[in-house]
């Protein structure tokens, strides 16, 4: 985990510093809402239906258990005894009084946390793959890189006031977990002829009123020039991108009107101006983040644990848990295990205090106190050892982190929607509960096997619903709420927009549509074939037929 | 006449800032003023005989690569905020001092709200009109918010990795 040094620190006690201030002047009547709303969302905080919400940066999804332990405070004394973790890897609070903020700043910045442009039109929290330095199809770790990165993008002075939000994430294995190809920038570690290190760069990405996936704008960018031709990009952005019109205003907009080709030339001629100057990076400052980074040492095992093996095989409850939550490791013998946030019931990516505790706890007996938040909305132990795992397992049982459901129908993405979002057209929490319960026999649930439904409350996409395969989206017809479905999103390598089923359905619908989908699957998937699959292969028309049949 | 604060000081404005539709009619030959993009593209020949200092500002879309060949004309460049969430002339401002090296004041304008200034600073700005009902006096602190900073950007040449 990259360690602040003495200037790291002091930038973001600065911070917490100068925001204390921004809320003094705020409460003194010195400035108008209008005035404070873009100082308080580059600090993450909104006002929401019911009390401002604060967002947390847990920059690309890095925790250790001290950083829990702070959060875990932070719920229990300035909020209702609750986080939740984000679609983007970041952590929400509910309920902080804004008087509050400052001093939770304060705490934050003892753990070398912030809210650091978590919201507003500037360079968002930089995410990447949960399973990141474990994976076994890893080409590079991109965590060294995502620190360089958020380290350029903080206070980055010409780019504070952008046309917009804005999201770059980056991948360094062979499948894309950090869904790279639906953000404003997307980087892709390659190795060029000569075997050496670069980026493919995508660009104009995201979800949203106008989804797309990202175009590649320049194969194969050498690690040296990463931060001159990132600020290219912005500044071409920052320059050119609308700013007339809000939803027209994110850089997908601005690539699709000029084509990514004519983009990547304007891009390229500005490049040319900064390319070799002070910003570029050098082999001295990588290897002075990469060594935060390095794995850690582990106990050198020869094989897979016997001991787990003959529990899976004794134990249903044990083995169907590893085969959903346990990932395998790059280290023999050893594992990642995914904390499911997801039973039935609660709203997605909701953790309370006591579980935060118990997260750190778990982190520090079996992960060597390194935990990391998902933008599937779980936590992941990076280091498990696999003799430990039934005994992990019973205490995640304990904590309800034990739902085995990692990858399938129930760990649904979600936004808070319209319980407690003020941008939502309808409701998102109470949908995913209903197809919870709908699915809730275990065995079904596996039988149906890997499927991403992903649940938006309106158009913003917090959710991903574009890009699951099936998605849900909350909209509003005449002030009541209904929803839209799509299916066949995709969000890895080959990300992919879903197609529109059909006219929307009303909420207490919505379990009865999604059981029709699955039975459409289910009767017609070869042995080997996902949900995502078998949509693929036989379009949209069936599932169409099944869904709108029954409504005559 | 108006306060502005120009380098670390709040100091009296000498400078007559004309409207965007002004026209070369009734121009005093003598006088500090700054002029809209348009009026300097159009008259620069009867501008550059006048007596008085001369001055060019540019809207938020007007583009600084449209006054390069000029720079040697103007003390005073101001770049317009038409509002402060607007940020295209922080583009401008870095590519006037650190591409086509403009050496002269270059003032914030219109929009221009004290917790910007840290930024507008290190873009390259050295004086800032603020909006009338902001008190200069106050905003000064706001040059100061961070004590570090990670980007090379005008102020400062190196990134902090290549200083730490």
């Amino acid at each position: 985990m990259y360690i602040y040094d003495e200037y790291d620190q002091r930038i973001v006690e600065d911070r917490a510093k100068q925001f204390r201030d921004q809320v003094r002047r705020y409460l003194a009547g010195e400035f108008s809402e209008a005035e404070f709303l873009p100082l308080r969302l580059q600090n993450g905080l909104y006002i929401q239906r019911y009390a401002p919400m604060l967002r947390i940066a847990v920059p690309y999804g890095v925790l250790s258990s001290e950083r829990l332990r702070k959060l875990a405070h932070i719920a229990r004394h300035y909020d209702k005894g609750f986080a939740h973790i984000t679609t983007r890897q970041n952590i929400h609070f509910n309920w902080p009084n804004l008087e509050d903020v400052p001093d939770i700043l304060e705490e934050l910045a003892s753990v070398q946390m912030h809210a650091i442009q978590t919201s507003g039109n500037c360079i968002r929290n930089t995410t990447t793959d949960q399973f990141a330095g474990i994976a076994a199809d890893e080409l590079i770790d991109p965590r060294p890189w995502c620190e360089i990165v958020r380290q350029w993008s903080t206070f980055h002075p010409e780019f504070a006031f952008l046309p917009r939000k804005f999201k770059i994430a980056i991948n360094g294995a062979e499948e894309d977990r950090a869904a790279i190809g639906i953000h404003d920038i997307g980087l892709n570690a390659v190795r060029n002829d000569a075997g050496e290190l670069g980026f493919q760069v995508l660009v104009g990405g995201g979800l949203g009123r106008t989804p797309m996936v990202g175009a590649e704008i320049r194969a194969f960018l050498p690690w040296q020039h990463l931060l001159t031709y990132l600020e290219a990009i912005l500044r071409v952005y920052n320059r050119y991108g609308r700013r007339d019109n809000k939803f027209k205003a994110r850089i997908k907009i601005l690539v699709k009107a000029l084509t990514p080709a004519v983009f990547g030339e304007k891009v390229e001629a500005e490049w040319q101006n900064l390319k070799d100057g002070s910003a570029t990076l050098t082999e001295a400052e990588l290897q002075r983040v990469a060594k935060y980074f390095v794995t850690p040492e582990l106990e050198s095992f020869a094989g897979d644990d016997a001991g787990y093996l003959d529990k899976r095989s004794s134990d249903q409850g044990f083995d169907n848990w590893a085969m959903r939550n346990v990932h395998p490791h790059r280290a023999p013998g050893y594992a990642a295990v995914t904390l499911s946030l997801k039973p039935t019931a609660i709203s997605p990516g909701d953790i309370s205090d006591k579980q935060l505790d118990a997260a750190a706890d778990l982190a520090d007996d079996y992960s060597l106190g390194e935990i990391r938040s998902t933008h599937y909305q779980n936590l992941v132990l990076p280091y498990v050892r696999q003799k430990d795992l039934y005994e992990v397992w019973q205490k995640c049982r304990q904590m309800g982190f034990a739902t085995p459901n990692i990858g399938l129908l129930t760990d649904i993405i979600c936004c808070p929607g319209g319980d407690y979002c003020s941008l939502a057209n309808a409701k998102s929490i109470p949908i995913a509960e209903s197809i919870q319960r709908q699915f809730d026999d275990l065995d079904y649930l596996h039988d149906i096997g890997e499927l991403e439904l992903n649940i938006s409350g309106c158009m913003n996409a917090c959710g991903h619903h574009h890009v699951g395969h099936i998605g849900i989206l909350g909209v509003d017809k005449k002030g009541q709420e209904f929803y839209q479905v799509s299916l066949g999103g995709k969000s890895g390598r080959d990300a992919a927009i879903g197609q529109i089923l059909g006219p929307s359905f009303a909420a207490d619908q919505m379990p009865t549509v999604v059981q029709k989908l699955i039975d459409v699957y289910v009767q017609n998937r070869t042995p080997e074939e996902r949900f995502i699959d078998t949509f693929e292969r036989i379009g949209m028309a069936p599932y169409k037929e099944r869904v709108y049949a029954a409504n005559h | 006449m108006q306060q502005i604060i120009k380098g670390n000081q709040v100091v009296e404005d000498t400078w007559q800032l004309l409207p965007k539709d002004a026209s070369i009619e009734n121009l005093t030959n003598s006088g500090d003023i700054i002029v809209p993009l348009a009026l300097w593209l159009e008259h620069a020949h009867a501008l550059k005989a006048r007596d008085g200092g001369l001055g060019v500002w540019l809207d938020a879309d007007e583009e600084a690569e449209s006054i390069i060949d000029d720079l040697q004309h103007f003390q005073v460049i101001a770049l317009n905020f038409p509002v402060f969430s607007d940020g295209r002339n922080y583009s401008n401002a870095r590519l006037l001092r650190d591409r086509y090296g403009y050496q002269g004041e270059l003032r914030s304008i219109g929009d221009v709200l004290r917790d910007q200034l840290f930024f507008m600073h290190r873009c390259g700005f050295d004086a800032y009109a603020l909006r009338e009902d902001h008190d200069p006096h106050a905003a000064l602190a706001s040059l100061q918010d961070f004590s570090e900073v990670y980007q090379a950007a005008t102020d400062q040449p190196l990134p902090l990795f290549r200083r730490r």
